[in-house]
C-alpha cells in the first residue's frame, strides 16, 4: 500500500510545481506583456479602425475604405499628394540606400585590416549616430545655409557657383543639364537638390551603424579561406569579388533591408531640415501622415496613410525577417 | 585579423609594388579623409557656438574662430528653460530605461528559464511586436492618450508609459539569459533557490555586459526620442531636451552662434555616454545587428 502511494503523492507534487512554475511565469511575463499589449497591439489594430472613420480631431461617420480611396484614386489632390510622396520616398531609397551601403562597405573594409587607431576610427565613426539627429539636422541647415554655409565655401573652391541647398525643389539632373546648357525633360528632372542634401545627412548618420555590422561580417570570415586562395594565385580583387561579397552577402542583405526601413520611416532630420519643402519635394510618406494627421488635424485620413506606409515597411521587415530569426531569436 | 600580411607571408610571393608602409599609409589616408568628414559638424557646432554673431554670419565661414566667446553657451542657457528640459529628460528616461530593464528581465528570463503553457504563441506575439514599426502606432496612441481616453496629454506619463516594455530588450535578454548553463539552475534548485532568487542572485550577476547594453541603448532612445514628445507636449515644464532645441530653432533663428551652443550643450551628455559605454553599444548591434 504505502509502495503504492508514494508515486501518486510524488507525481500530486509534480503536478503542483508546474501549476506554481506556470503562474510564476505568467506573472514574469505580465508587466511587459502589459505594456505592449497597450501602447503595441492594441493600437495597431485601433490605427485600422481609426482610418474607416471620418475623424477629424473628433470621430465623425464611418467611411469605409473611402480613406484609402482617395489617396489611391479617388480624390484628385489627395490621389496627387500619396503618389508623389510615395516616389519622393522611393527616389530618397535610390539616392541614399546604395551611396551608404557602398561607403560603409569600403570603409569597413579598410578598416577592417589590422591597423594602428582601428578602434579609434570606429568609435568616431559610429558617433553621429548616437546623436539626435534633431541637433545633429541643425548643425546641418547651417552647413547647407546658401549664404553662410560651408557646403558653398567648398563648392566656391572648386568654382561652382553658390546653391540652395535645402532651399533648392529643382532635380539635380536639370540643374547640371542647365549648367552645361543642355535642356532635361521634366521627366528626368531628378530629385530635388534638397532631398539630396537630405540623403548626404542620412549618409553621414547611418554610416557608423553599417560600418560596425560589415566589420561584424568581415570578422566571420575563416582567414583560411583567404590563405587557400591566395595559394592558388588569386588576386586582391579575386578574394574581395569571389570571397568577402559572398560570404558577406548575408550582412549586405541585412544592412539593406534594415536601412530601407531606416530611411522609410525617416522624419526627425526632413521635418527639421525642410518640413516636407520646398514646393513638396522633401514630403515623403512619412511627413506626409505627420501632416495630415498632426498639421491639418485629419486623424481618419493621416490614419489610413500610416496604415499604407505600415504595410510597406512591413513588407521589408518581412524579408529581413528571415535573417533576424537566425541571429536573434533562435541563434 | 590581419588578412593581406597574413596572406602575403603565406604566399611568399615578393610584389613589385611599393613598400609596404606606403599601403598602410594609403589606407590611413583614406580613414584619415573619413574621419574628417564625420568629425566636421561636430567641430563646426562648437567652434561656431563660439563664435560672435558677426564672424558666424560672415562669409566665407573662417574654420577657427578669431575670438572666443564662450559666454555664447550662457547666453544660449539662459534663453531658454534649459535646466527644466535637462531636468525632464533624465527624469523620464531614467525611469523609462529602469521600467524597461524590469519588464525585459522578467519576461527574458520566463522564456528563457522556465516551462510554461502558451509559450510559443506568446513568443509569436512579441515578434509581431517587434516588427511593428513605430508608424503604425503613433496616431492611435495620440488618440489613447487624449482627454476621451487616458487623458495624460502633456504630461510626464504619456512620455514614459509607451516605452516602459519593447521587444527588441526582451530578445536581446532573452538571448544572453539562454546562455546560462543548465548546471547552474540545477544547483540553484538543489540548495531551495526558486527562480527569483536564482535570476537576482546568479542570472543578473553574469548578465551585467548586456544588461549594459540594454540600458545605455534605452536611455540614448529616451535622450534622442523627438516626434512622440512633439506631437504629445506643449508645456515646457514637462517638455524633453529635443523638442526644447527645435523650439529654440525656431525662437532664436537667425542667431546661429547660439543655436550652435545650445546644439552642443543637448549633445555633450549623448557623447560622454557613448564614450564610456560604447564597447556595450557597438556590441550589442554588432551581436543583434538591430538598430538602438
Amino acid at each position: 500500500m504505502a509502495a503504492g502511494a508514494l508515486p501518486t503523492r510524488t507525481s500530486a507534487v509534480r503536478r503542483r510545481r508546474v501549476v506554481v512554475e506556470n503562474v510564476q511565469a505568467w506573472l514574469f511575463l505580465l508587466p511587459a506583456l502589459g505594456v505592449l499589449a497597450l501602447f503595441k497591439l492594441f493600437p495597431a489594430l485601433f490605427a485600422i479602425w481609426i482610418s474607416l472613420f471620418k475623424w477629424d480631431i473628433i470621430q465623425g461617420p464611418f467611411r469605409g475604405l473611402d480613406n484609402y480611396t482617395a489617396y489611391l484614386w479617388a480624390d484628385p489632390t489627395r490621389t496627387e499628394q500619396f503618389w508623389r510622396a510615395l516616389s519622393t520616398t522611393i527616389t530618397y531609397l535610390l539616392i541614399t540606400i546604395p551611396l551608404e551601403m557602398g561607403f560603409a562597405l569600403a570603409v569597413a573594409y579598410v578598416l577592417f585590416q589590422k591597423l594602428r587607431g582601428r578602434a579609434f576610427y570606429r568609435t568616431l565613426y559610429y558617433l553621429p549616430y548616437v546623436t539626435s539627429t534633431v541637433a545633429a539636422a541643425a548643425v546641418f541647415s547651417w552647413i547647407f545655409h546658401p549664404q553662410y554655409g560651408l557646403a558653398n565655401q567648398i563648392l566656391g573652391i572648386v568654382g561652382i557657383e553658390r546653391l540652395q541647398w535645402l532651399q533648392e525643389p529643382d532635380g539635380v539632373f536639370q540643374m547640371i543639364g542647365d549648367a552645361v546648357g543642355i535642356a532635361v525633360p521634366d521627366l528626368f528632372a531628378g530629385p530635388s537638390l534638397a532631398l539630396v542634401a537630405i540623403a548626404m545627412f542620412s549618409i553621414w548618420h547611418f554610416l557608423g551603424f553599417q560600418i560596425v555590422i560589415f566589420l561584424a561580417g568581415l570578422g566571420n570570415i575563416p582567414v583560411e579561406y583567404y590563405e587557400a586562395a591566395r595559394i592558388d594565385g588569386a588576386s586582391d580583387r579575386q578574394l574581395f569579388t569571389r570571397i568577402t561579397l559572398p560570404l558577406l552577402s548575408p550582412q549586405i542583405f541585412f544592412v539593406f533591408t534594415i536601412a530601407s526601413i531606416g530611411v522609410l520611416r525617416a522624419f526627425n532630420e526632413i521635418y527639421v531640415m525642410t518640413n516636407g519643402g520646398p514646393l513638396d519635394t522633401t514630403r515623403t510618406l512619412n511627413l506626409l501622415v505627420f501632416r495630415t494627421f498632426f498639421q491639418q488635424g485629419q486623424i481618419g485620413l493621416g490614419s489610413a496613410l500610416a496604415v499604407i506606409l505600415t504595410v510597406i515597411i512591413l513588407l521589408f521587415t518581412l524579408v529581413q525577417f528571415r535573417v533576424f530569426e537566425r541571429r536573434v531569436v533562435y541563434g | 585579423m590581419n588578412v593581406p600580411q597574413a596572406l602575403s607571408r603565406a604566399a611568399a610571393r615578393p610584389r613589385p609594388t611599393l613598400p609596404r608602409w606606403s599601403g598602410a599609409a594609403a589606407k590611413h589616408l583614406v580613414l584619415i579623409f573619413v574621419g574628417l568628414a564625420v568629425a566636421y559638424p561636430f567641430y563646426f557646432m562648437v567652434s561656431s557656438g563660439l563664435k560672435s554673431f558677426f564672424e558666424a554670419t560672415s562669409t566665407p565661414p573662417t574654420v577657427i574662430p578669431t575670438e572666443l566667446h564662450p559666454e555664447n553657451f550662457a547666453d544660449a542657457w539662459s534663453r531658454a528653460p534649459w535646466a527644466r528640459f535637462f531636468v525632464n529628460t533624465v527624469f523620464i528616461a531614467t525611469v523609462t530605461t529602469l521600467g524597461e530593464l524590469v519588464t525585459a528581465i522578467l519576461a527574458a528570463y520566463a522564456f528563457a528559464q522556465m516551462r510554461f503553457r502558451g509559450k510559443a504563441v506568446v513568443f509569436t506575439i512579441l515578434l509581431a511586436t517587434y516588427m511593428m514599426p513605430g508608424e503604425a502606432t503613433l496616431i492611435p496612441n495620440f488618440v489613447i492618450m487624449s482627454r476621451r481616453y487616458l487623458n495624460l496629454y502633456d504630461t510626464y506619463w504619456a512620455q514614459i508609459f509607451p516605452f516602459l516594455a519593447t521587444a527588441f530588450s526582451i530578445f536581446l535578454l532573452r538571448q544572453q539569459f539562454l546562455g546560462v548553463p543548465a548546471e547552474l539552475r540545477d544547483a540553484a534548485r538543489i540548495d531551495g533557490a526558486g527562480h527569483l532568487r536564482f535570476l537576482w542572485s546568479v542570472v543578473l550577476p553574469i548578465s551585467v555586459p548586456a544588461l549594459v547594453t540594454v540600458t545605455v541603448i534605452s536611455f540614448l532612445g529616451s535622450w534622442n526620442s523627438f516626434q512622440w514628445p512633439l506631437i504629445m507636449t506643449s508645456r515646457p515644464e514637462i517638455q524633453p531636451i529635443q523638442v526644447g532645441l527645435n523650439a529654440f530653432r525656431g525662437e532664436t533663428s537667425s542667431l546661429y552662434h547660439l543655436l550652435m551652443a545650445a546644439a552642443a550643450f543637448t549633445v555633450a551628455p549623448v557623447v560622454l555616454l557613448y564614450l564610456v559605454a560604447q564597447r556595450y553599444l557597438v556590441q550589442g548591434v554588432a551581436r543583434t545587428g538591430i538598430r538602438g
